[in-house]
Order: C-alpha cells, then sequence, then structure tokens
C-alpha cells in the first residue's frame, strides 16, 4: 500500500508535478531503512539532497562600515580654516580709533595733543642750540683777518 | 542600517547562497568567494535593502548571475575551475563507503547536467523552494522549470539505475 503510494509520487516526481510536502514525503520514505530494493537506485539521490541541505557557509561576511573618506573635504576644510582666520586678522587690525561728537572736547582734545607734539618738537630744537656755539667760534676767527691785514702790510714793503 | 540589523536580514539565507554558488562553481573556495561578494555588494547597497520585495530571491538571483559571470570569464581564459575539497572523512570514509560511493555518484551525475538544470535542481530539491519563486529567481516561466526539473530528475534517475545496475544486467 505504502510502496504503491511512493511509486505512485516518483513517477509524479519525475513530471515536476509533486508538491514540496509530497516531495518531503519521498525524502522522508527514502531517508528511513525499510526502502524497498527495486527503488534501491532512488536513496542515494534523496540522501544526497537531504546532506546537501546542511552545508554551511563558515566563512565570516567581512562587513567594513565603507570608510568613504574624501579628500576633497580636506580643501573645503583648509579653504574655511583660512577664510576664518583671514577674518579674525582683519578685524584685529581695523584702524578705527575712536571719534569725538562734541567739537569743543575735539578741539581741547586735538590742542592738547598739538602741545604735546610741540613740546617734544621744542625739546629737539633745544639740543640745536648748542649750534650758536659754533657760530660764536666762526666769529672769533675773524681775529684772523686781522692777523692777515697785518702780514699784508709787511709784505708791501 | 547596523551590521546586526543587516546580519539579521541575510544570515537565513547565506547558506543557501553560499551552496547554489557551490552548486554552480563546484569549489568550496570559489563558491566561498562568491558568497562574500554577493553578501559585500548587498551591503554596499543597504539603503536600497528595504525596496526589495524579496531579498532572498533577489540575492539568490544576484547570486546566480555572479556564478554565471564567473564562469564565462573562466572559460573566456580557458581555464579550468580545478575543485579540490580536500577533507578529513577518515571515519567516515570507513563507516560508509558504500553510500558516500552512491552518494559521490549523484553529485557526479548533477555536476554533469546543463546549467540550468543544475540550477533547477538545487533551488528545488535541495533549497525546496517554490515554482513561482524559482520561475521568479531565474526570470523563467512556471512551465519552463517544471520542464526543466523534470528533465533532470529524468537524467539523474537514469543514470543512477544504470550505475545501480552495473554488472547485473
Amino acid at each position: 500500500m505504502v510502496l504503491n503510494n511512493i511509486e505512485k509520487l516518483l513517477e509524479k516526481y519525475e513530471n515536476g508535478e509533486t508538491s514540496l510536502k509530497e516531495e518531503q514525503v519521498l525524502k522522508n520514505y527514502f531517508s528511513g531503512s525499510n526502502v524497498a530494493p527495486q527503488l534501491e537506485m532512488y536513496k542515494p539521490m534523496f540522501t544526497y539532497f537531504l546532506a546537501n541541505q546542511k552545508e554551511q557557509f563558515t566563512k565570516d561576511v567581512p562587513l567594513k562600515t565603507k570608510q568613504n573618506f574624501n579628500y576633497k573635504w580636506i580643501s573645503v576644510a583648509a579653504v574655511i580654516v583660512l577664510m576664518i582666520g583671514f577674518y579674525i586678522g582683519k578685524v584685529n587690525h581695523s584702524n578705527d580709533l575712536g571719534t569725538y561728537d562734541d567739537p569743543q572736547l575735539a578741539f581741547n582734545e586735538f590742542s592738547k595733543s598739538m602741545e604735546l607734539i610741540s613740546n617734544q618738537f621744542n625739546k629737539g630744537t633745544a639740543t640745536v642750540g648748542y649750534l650758536n656755539e659754533v657760530n660764536k667760534g666762526t666769529s672769533t676767527l675773524g681775529y684772523l683777518n686781522e692777523i692777515e691785514n697785518s702780514t699784508r702790510i709787511i709784505f708791501k714793503n | 542600517m547596523t551590521q546586526l540589523e543587516f546580519l539579521n536580514i541575510v544570515t537565513p539565507f547565506k547558506d543557501k547562497v553560499f551552496r547554489l554558488a557551490k552548486r554552480l562553481l563546484v569549489s568550496t573556495e570559489e563558491a566561498e568567494d562568491a558568497t562574500q561578494e554577493v553578501l559585500i555588494k548587498l551591503w554596499n547597497n543597504k539603503a536600497k535593502i528595504q525596496e526589495y520585495k524579496n531579498v532572498e530571491a533577489f540575492s539568490m538571483t544576484m547570486t546566480k548571475n555572479y556564478c554565471f559571470d564567473k564562469l564565462k570569464s573562466k572559460q573566456a581564459q580557458n581555464l579550468k575551475i580545478v575543485h579540490s575539497n580536500y577533507e578529513d572523512k577518515q571515519t567516515a570514509l570507513q563507516k560508509q563507503v558504500e553510500l558516500n560511493d552512491s552518494v559521490h555518484w549523484v553529485e557526479k551525475i548533477i555536476e554533469a547536467l546543463p546549467e540550468q538544470q543544475r540550477l533547477i535542481i538545487q533551488l528545488r530539491d535541495i533549497e525546496e523552494y517554490d515554482f513561482d519563486e524559482i520561475a521568479k529567481m531565474l526570470d523563467m516561466n512556471n512551465t519552463a522549470v517544471r520542464v526543466a526539473l523534470s528533465r533532470a530528475r529524468k537524467t539523474i534517475r537514469e543514470k543512477l539505475t544504470n550505475t545501480h545496475n552495473y554488472g547485473i544486467k
């Protein structure tokens, strides 16, 4: 009875008409020990199928989180750093010296600073005063003319 | 998507990908490389993974295409894939020489089948997929799959019967 059933299934199987369940029945039958002798040749086939289901992929999967390091971002970063650098430099060296709103105050400050300048200037000119001594020296040289006069008189004779 | 989420998606079918690759490429090493390649491709496109209706079927198709490409490039180079799956089967061998031998015959017979039939046998008899799923994976119609499967099964049975009865009839 069972054998009949199996033979029918085998025929269907060879025509590719069996369902997965029926194929499972065949596999179970042929993996058992009491296989009819006339069907013995099917046994290795089904054993092979069952054995092959167990083969596994043992190598590990090399999953690299993609290190997609783009070098163009370095240049972008460099440009940004440069621009920040220029900006900060400009802020530090601005020529803004401040301004006065009140004209009177501005005049006072101006005259104060001019006074300071002239003070320093006078100090400078004071040292130039020593040049007068030089003039004195040269004026004493005028006595040499007297000597010259006397020599001229002598040579005339 | 983190690595863990990805692995959760991939783990259920990565063995199937490997076995399919091995069915086509024969060599275990080649199949391992192919599997890694397929998984890495999936990982690199992980942003799109949600869009795929059936990641498993998609990966199987990808594997099939990848293996065909591999085989083509090998043929173009006139290199045959030499398979040397060395294994220490010492104890198993001594116990089940006979069974192993006939099972080995099945492997040889399947290897001799055309690629298409090999694929279908693998997907149907080993991985136990629906006909509809197989048809989608291989981009064939349902009847064509059935016909190819039927041919493959008949060939295997005939050759097995021949070897089984060798020297008897």
